[in-house]
């Protein structure tokens, strides 16, 4: 129910900030999308994307930051087996 | 896809997993909330990684799961009326009420459709003017921005012939009841991401502190729920109790302010009842006064009226994670997915259902 995906905006229709839509491309698939709720959102933007609505813009920055958390955590030698 | 298959990498997964066993030094229970995060630690098999101490419980988190059977028989007769059509997403058509379920309703006749969005059902009813369209308004907080925006649209545009029945539902304060409940056994919890790009996580703030638990705000791919449990299982070891964002590639702490205000001018917030729990103050939106128009239950005059709850069904006691889906007589036997005989085993999302098709065989046998 809650299931929501990140689709990439191909391009933007529509001046009323209620019924402002985007072509959103999920992996190929192309469906309109409503933008009100993501007014900053713009043509190459990653939306993701609830019932028809777009909900936020991934943050591409904070998107790699899974994989430096885990970048770091090796560099501390946190995922280095103890010694026995 | 982008931003999907990254978060499914093995190794990345295996790294948070190894990282949660050097980190474990004693038992700890962990509830993720969502049932969109069931359904993937079932099917990526991401309790397997976990070692022994690391106990997930799952939460009540499915908004098929928790709708009241009231609703669904309120739905069933509203499907029923001959001037109705009646929409709703694909999950709802299948769970039980006491007189059947949607698909009978339209089996004997009503006109039920399947809807991706409830600005379709709004466009259904501006090309049907001599029909009434009833759309079925459920869900958390993650799709409340969408109901809101097709009654706010319906008046704006004065469509006079849609309406929804309402039966949305709010995460905190299911958290709060399970929390404050004698028989809780949850230290720490994964809060759901797409709850919070929506509403942000400040509410979860003052849970954390006056309970004492970890929050840990995550995402859905196997290595986002990974690196929750990390972070979750990290606070709980070092003794803190904060809430924490593994998600902020889409939640931001102050969430979706124009969907927040949106929500605010068509919702209030109710009372609600949750099926297999019951009623939680303060614990769902209903329609303020100014949208009663388009409030289903307002304008049809409904024979249906409170339930009780008559099955064998355990559902309630496995949303609140009292129980393991395993642990109920009817599991797998006299209640499947084919054949549910409650909400948790209809839904994609339910505990009851991930685990029939996730772990069928690896259940714990009962003598």
């Amino acid at each position: 129910m809650c299931l929501a995906i990140p689709g990439q905006i191909l391009s933007i229709e529509g001046d009323d900030p209620l019924s402002r839509t985007g072509k959103v491309s999920f992996g190929g698939i192309v469906k309109d999308v409503n933008l009100a709720y993501v007014p900053e959102a713009k043509v190459g933007d990653y939306v993701i994307v609830h019932v028809g609505f777009a909900i936020s813009i991934v943050d591409e920055k904070e998107a790699q930051e899974v994989f430096e958390y885990l970048r770091q955590m090796e560099e501390l030698g946190e995922l280095q087996e103890q010694p026995a | 896809m982008r931003f999907i298959e990254e978060y499914r990498d093995a190794e990345a997964a295996q790294r948070f997993a190894e990282a949660i066993r050097k980190t474990v030094t004693r038992e700890w229970t962990i509830m993720e909330i969502c049932g969109g995060q069931t359904h993937a630690i079932m099917k990526f098999g991401i309790d397997e990684l976990l070692p022994p101490q690391i106990t997930l419980l799952h939460g009540p988190g499915c908004p098929v799961c928790v709708t009241p059977v009231e609703l669904i028989d309120k739905a069933v007769e509203l499907a029923s009326r001959p001037e109705v059509i009646f929409c709703s997403f694909g999950d709802m058509l299948r769970v039980p009420g006491t007189k059947g379920d949607l698909l009978s309703a339209r089996a004997a006749g009503g006109d039920v459709r399947i809807v991706y969005s409830p600005l379709d059902a709004l466009q259904l009813a501006i090309k049907n003017p001599d029909r009434q369209v009833v759309f079925f308004a459920v869900g958390f907080e993650t799709t409340a921005p969408a109901n809101a925006m097709a009654v706010y649209q319906a008046k704006q545009k004065g469509v006079k012939n849609f309406s929804i029945l309402v039966s949305h539902v709010l995460v905190p304060p299911a958290i709060e009841a399970i929390l404050s409940s004698p028989r809780n056994r949850v230290q720490g919890f994964l809060a759901a991401g797409h709850v919070c790009t929506v509403m942000g996580y400040t509410e979860y703030e003052p849970i954390a502190k006056k309970y004492h638990v970890p929050i840990v705000v995550t995402g859905f791919e196997p290595v986002d729920i990974l690196q929750g449990i990390y972070l979750c299982v990290k606070q709980l070891e070092e003794g803190r109790a904060e809430v924490e964002n593994q998600y902020a590639r889409s939640v931001r702490r102050e969430g979706n302010r124009p969907a927040q205000e949106l929500i605010r001018e068509v919702f209030e917030i109710v009372p609600r009842k949750w099926r297999g729990i019951g009623e939680i103050p303060q614990s769902g939106l209903g329609l303020r006064e100014p949208y009663w128009e388009f409030d289903a239950e307002r304008r049809f005059p409904l024979r249906t009226g409170s339930v009780a709850e008559a099955s064998e069904c355990i559902s309630g006691l496995i949303l609140q994670g009292v129980k393991k889906p395993y642990e109920c007589p009817a599991f797998g036997t006299r209640c499947t997915p084919e054949h549910p005989l409650g909400a948790t085993m209809v839904s994609s999302e339910g505990a009851c259902a991930a685990y029939f098709k996730y772990r069928r065989e690896a259940m714990p046998r009962r003598g």
